[in-house]
């Protein structure tokens, strides 16, 4: 039996999505973006937004995000995408403009620009996958770094009187009146992905509706960074950042809507 | 026509003309002395008229990010600052020139270094010409010295912007953004329309629509080899503007025995010194570099060719006096005067700097 009869059309129950495009992905094993990138492919397929999507890659691991999913995309300066993002969705209106960016350049670099993206509620979707460390530059200590986690530049833990607490910044989103969505996300487990899938296209929907920014903050894991192994590292995410980063919508005005 | 003729502020030609050219959108930040941009901008409410979008950002740094999301998507947008707030928009002025994007920057340079002063200044000619960011890249910089070039450089460093793929600045100082003059304002004409955007920039990251393929806007390459291509490419690009698109104004050359060089609103001043001097029997010659970069160099180097020697006038401690001195290879004694600190030269003092530097030297 060669491959071709076993994949037959009627055996099939998943294949990679359409606009996820077979280019290897530099992603380590055992890394969140890989999942995430998935599904914001299929997301955007699903919902018809091929042509109209502009992706907005940060500088980090996802640099290279515009060498995996099959939109337009720029790639931004280091924190800068939410203000790439205003410009180009304010401009082309039309269009659904997204960032895709990580806790290092979303809630330090970048703090300011992200703050008055969602402030000024720009019709955009924020993706941001925080893993609690810088992962492209060798694992350092982020703003989302929990109090006593071991990167390289907090070799004995994260201290508060030393480095200050974590900054979470889908709260801090959620508490401006220009976000209709906000939302933390994880993809370790098949529930959680299909949890998560939901949530991201309630936010390219909203996006599409012009309701005002929609903010998906996945905590994810980092197995190079953290230096564990990928099962190690679902587990250690579920014992220690979900209680600082607890799952599930944290704000919604458009709950309302949708039931009614 | 006779519509087109107002009295304002250089500023406030800066925001009329942008509307006129059907400038898509403008992101900027108040600073002193360039705020009448903005202010102008929002009074006029273009996004009821022609559709550009206006927006005050939280910073230079997200407005240029703003100009860069922007030209990525084929849009003609452009941002105005002075000083302080353009050398913080150092970094997504790279972005662009490496991105092969065209924006335009507008500079109403006021004294530096640090916050210093809202008085005029010209001491940003380093950072405009010579590259500011990180990288090897040049902007094309016009550099206005009326309210009638003001409105006039905001078309052409958006034609050239275009043509070239490249960022272009307007390099004002803080007298010709704050002076009222006379000016014609050019025909509004309307904004592209998407398929003219489509058609005009191939390249833009304004979605796969009627494309089927996508467009990636980035600098960013890690493969060296490819990385020095990408530079050669930007340098034909630099070679190609500097033969093409050297603008100066040239005053009193031909009989001239002393030859001043000034830009912006300096340049004007001069001129009268020049009047003044050719009273008393003192032939002097004007040249007026328009582009600051592409420099005019073989322009100065022929006037130099029959004088007995050049002063560079400039409202900053002496720094297109080195691009001269390039010109004129020290054929001729080059010298500099200019004020600091925000002070603009009066004609008496430019006369005066030119008799005790250039006329009688040794009588110092």
């Amino acid at each position: 039996m060669n491959r071709e009869e076993i994949i037959k059309q009627e055996n099939k129950v998943y294949s990679r999505p359409r606009l996820l495009d077979d280019n290897y992905m530099h992603y380590c094993p055992g890394c969140s973006h890989g999942v995430v990138h998935k599904l914001v492919a299929e997301v955007i397929d699903e919902l018809g937004l091929e042509d109209k999507a502009i992706g907005i890659a940060p500088v980090g691991c996802a640099v290279f995000a515009y060498n995996y999913i099959d939109v337009d995309w720029i790639e931004a300066a280091h924190g800068r995408a939410p203000a790439l993002a205003t410009a180009a969705s304010r401009l082309n209106p039309d269009k659904v403009v997204f960032t895709y960016q990580g806790d290092g350049d979303l809630a330090a670099i970048g703090s300011a620009e992200t703050i008055h993206s969602c402030c000024r509620g720009e019709n955009i979707v924020i993706i941001l996958i925080n893993n609690g460390i810088y992962g492209m530059t060798g694992g350092q200590m982020s703003p989302c770094t929990i109090l006593g986690a071991k990167t390289a530049t907090s070799p004995y833990g994260r201290r508060a009187d030393l480095n200050g607490f974590p900054l979470h910044v889908a709260d801090v989103v959620a508490s401006l009146e220009g976000t209709c969505y906000v939302t933390r996300q994880s993809v370790h487990t098949v529930a959680a992905v299909r949890k998560a899938k939901n949530a991201l296209k309630k936010a390219f929907r909203n996006a599409l509706d012009k309701k005002g920014t929609s903010f998906v903050e996945f905590v994810s894991t980092c197995s190079s960074g953290w230096k564990m192994s990928p099962e190690k590292s679902n587990k250690w995410m579920e014992e220690n950042m979900f209680a600082n980063y607890p799952m599930g919508d944290i704000k919604d005005t458009t709950a309302n809507e949708s039931k009614s | 026509m006779k519509d087109n003729v107002k009295l304002m502020k250089g500023n406030e030609a800066i925001a009329h003309a942008a509307i006129r050219y059907g400038c898509d959108g403008y992101f900027g930040y108040p600073i002193t002395p360039q705020s009448e941009v903005l202010e102008t901008l929002e009074a006029l409410m273009p996004w009821e008229t022609t559709g550009m979008t206006v927006l005050q950002a939280e910073s230079e740094l997200a407005s240029i990010n703003m100009v860069y999301g922007g030209a990525a998507t084929g849009k003609a947008v452009m941002t105005s600052s002075s000083s302080p707030g353009v050398s913080l928009m150092q970094e997504g002025i790279s972005y662009m020139a490496a991105s092969e994007l065209p924006a335009l920057i507008v500079n109403v340079m006021r004294g530096g270094p640090g916050l210093g002063t809202i008085h005029p200044s010209q001491s940003d000619y380093f950072q405009a010409t010579k590259g500011g960011g990180h990288g090897d890249y040049h902007l094309i910089v016009l550099a206005p010295s009326t309210v009638q070039e003001m409105a006039d450089f905001v078309g052409l460093g958006f034609d050239l912007a275009f043509k070239y793929r490249t960022p272009a600045m307007i390099l004002a100082d803080g007298v010709v953004g704050q002076m009222m003059e006379k000016v014609v304002l050019p025909e509004q004409r309307p904004r592209r329309t998407n398929e003219e955007i489509r058609r005009q920039c191939p390249w833009a990251a304004n979605g796969k629509q009627g494309r089927g393929k996508r467009n990636i806007v980035t600098s960013l390459e890690l493969d060296s080899a490819v990385m020095e291509k990408n530079n050669e490419r930007f340098q034909r690009t630099y070679r190609e503007i500097e033969a093409n698109e050297v603008r100066y104004e040239e005053l009193y050359t031909e009989d001239a025995d002393y030859l001043i060089v000034a830009f912006g609103s300096i340049a004007r001043i001069c001129a009268k010194a020049i009047e003044d001097a050719r009273a008393e029997g003192i032939k002097v010659g004007l040249i007026r570099p328009i582009t600051l970069w592409p420099f005019p160099y073989a322009a100065i180097e022929k006037a130099a060719k029959h004088v007995k020697g050049i002063l560079c006038v400039e409202i900053n401690a002496g720094q297109m006096i080195e691009d001269v001195r390039l010109a004129v290879h020290d054929s001729v004694p080059v010298r500099h005067y200019g004020r600091m600190g925000g002070i603009v030269p009066n004609p008496t003092e430019i006369l005066d700097a030119l008799r005790r530097e250039i006329i009688e030297p040794s009588a110092k």
